[in-house]
């Protein structure tokens, strides 16, 4: 690992005056993706700001919303009675991520901001345009199985390998950002970006904007909800494809629904014309299936990954009658 | 205060060193110091200066509290904690497997929760109290998830043996090792290259339902 200067504010205007106008400053809560970067070599911050001692672990109910703070541990929100109780769709998401050592570790919002685990962008002996623009994508016309299906470019074709966010963007969730130029709300849906010619960049923060908080409005989505994560193993491995699904539903009808996939695009899929479908109809297999052909409209392939076209509409249907309790 | 000793850490700062560099950090940053220096000086001092420098950006003091045990550190920023451990403090029953927080042998206790020491810089740790696997008996008598370990022959090679076990403490102090099916899925940062799996789950469910203390 490269030297780096280190330093460690309390204050929140301390941390973002830290981050100054240097391109190769990061911030560091949990460490757990930043840290195994620097070791390959894929990132070389020259300045870490740590801010674990600022006070953004907080947990608060407060008019209508579930406002939980940057800093609060994976473990500690997947397992906290108001999140089990308001979202538990959010604790479903977060309890198939990782490991119980690293959600210890992991914060919240260093979840959202974990880049992707496409192996062209971790081996640096590889053109990969995310870690070194311009250099081509490796993964384009290379092992391209773990890829993405939607929203890709020519540029790159990773994908998001957060579980947390599939179910945040479900969730309507809000990100809320300090930065130099001021306080700032993000919807969860616009946090993330598509790759196109850019995908250097993942998300839409400036350069010393630091993630305060997110917050969930409350929701009928108590009861009916199901993450689904598909991977290689039964646990501790990144999804291949991860569906989170809600469903509000009174006497058997789809009064409201949500969903979202993971590990198929650049960022949290959020699947709105599938939602729509669904509304208004009776919760069986046949609504299902029809939300998951309105989901997969505009997927391609790559050479691996084909697997994923199947993979996807079978995991939304999965995710919804796991959610609705249908055999 | 048990100040580290350098004469134990031969890898560790030389005897001298520590005290100047401190004073030298809380007159100004070194940062500043550099600046404020005329440039004749600098010029005139050669190199030597240059390394002092050096020297106080990369060690910062950091104090933790291990097994039991108080230290006053000097680290460069970049050193993670299994190194501190490993390398400068000489505790290597915390293994390094993959050191990229994939396997889970680096597993120690920080304030009581299981992490990744290859995971987290040393510094970030600092005030905070570690334990590793070389805090957990008591004297000559093992912890009881040691002595399951033994009986259920829950290793072979036993590398990752150290973090199979701080995790598994971790595991039932969570509560979630209440079946098979929760410890495996709550185990399953720790990788056995061995496949002693089931030995493992046996020797935890025994311990948790022995309704033994851990």
């Amino acid at each position: 690992m490269n030297q780096f200067q280190y330093v460690r504010p309390t204050k929140q205007k301390a941390a973002i005056d830290a981050f100054g106008r240097e391109a190769d400053t990061q911030f560091i809560a949990g460490g757990t993706n930043l840290l195994d970067l620097m070791k390959r070599g894929v990132m070389n911050p020259t300045k870490l700001v740590d801010i674990n001692r600022l006070p953004l672990d907080r947990i608060d109910r407060d008019k209508g919303t579930l406002l939980i703070g940057a800093l609060a541990l994976n473990s500690t929100v997947a397992e906290h009675p108001q999140v089990r109780q308001l979202h538990p769709l959010l604790g479903q998401a977060l309890s198939a991520g990782a490991s119980a050592q690293l959600r210890n570790m992991a914060t919240v919002g260093g979840n959202m901001l974990q880049r992707t685990r496409c192996y062209y962008f971790y081996d640096t002996a590889m053109p990969c345009n995310k870690r070194e623009p311009g250099s081509g994508c490796g993964a384009l016309e290379g092992y391209n199985r773990m890829h993405a299906i939607f929203g890709f470019s020519d540029k790159c074709i990773a994908v998001h390998p957060s579980d947390m966010s599939v179910a945040l963007v479900a969730l309507d969730a809000t990100v809320l950002v300090s930065g130099p130029k001021g306080d700032r709300r993000i919807p969860f849906g616009g946090l993330h970006r598509l790759p196109g010619d850019t995908p250097q960049r993942d998300t839409n923060l400036e350069p010393g904007e630091l993630i305060t908080a997110v917050s969930i409005p409350d929701n009928p989505f108590t009861k009916n909800v199901h993450y689904l994560k598909v991977r290689e193993r039964a646990s501790y491995a990144f999804a291949l494809v991860s569906v989170a699904a809600a469903l509000h539903i009174e006497n058997n009808v789809i009064r409201d629904a949500r969903l979202a996939m993971g590990g198929v695009a650049h960022k949290p899929w959020r699947l709105t014309e599938a939602e729509k479908s669904l509304i208004g109809k009776l919760a069986t297999e046949a609504t299902f299936r029809q939300a998951a052909d309105v989901a997969m409209q505009g997927a391609r392939a790559f050479k691996h990954n084909a697997y994923k076209l199947k993979m996807a509409p079978n995991s939304i249907i999965q995710a919804l009658k796991q959610a609705a309790a249908v055999a | 205060m048990a100040d580290q000793n350098p004469d134990q850490h031969p890898t560790g700062p030389k005897p001298g060193h520590n005290g100047a560099r401190r004073t030298f950090l809380k007159q100004s940053t070194a940062l500043t110091a550099f600046a404020l220096t005329p440039g004749p000086v600098l010029k005139a001092a050669g190199s030597a200066w240059d390394e002092k420098v050096a020297a106080a950006i990369e060690q910062v003091p950091l104090r933790l509290d291990i097994n039991g045990k108080k230290y006053k550190l000097s680290v460069e920023p970049r050193t993670t904690l299994l190194d501190l451990l490993r390398e400068q403090l000489h505790l290597t029953g915390t293994k390094k497997g993959c050191d990229y927080g994939q396997c889970g042998a680096c597993t120690v206790h920080v304030d009581g929760q299981r992490i990744n020491s290859c995971l987290t810089l040393a510094v970030m740790q600092d005030g905070k109290k570690v334990t590793t696997i070389e805090g957990l008996a008591e004297g000559e008598k093992l912890h009881p998830i040691q002595e399951a370990f033994i009986k259920h022959d829950g290793f072979q090679c036993g590398y990752c043996t150290p973090g199979q076990i701080m995790s598994a403490v971790a595991c039932i102090r969570e509560g979630h090792a209440n079946s098979e099916g929760e410890i495996r899925e709550y185990m399953s940062g720790n990788i056995c290259r061995c496949g002693a799996y089931p030995n493992i789950v046996a020797a935890i469910q025994e311990v948790k339902n022995g309704g033994q203390k851990v």
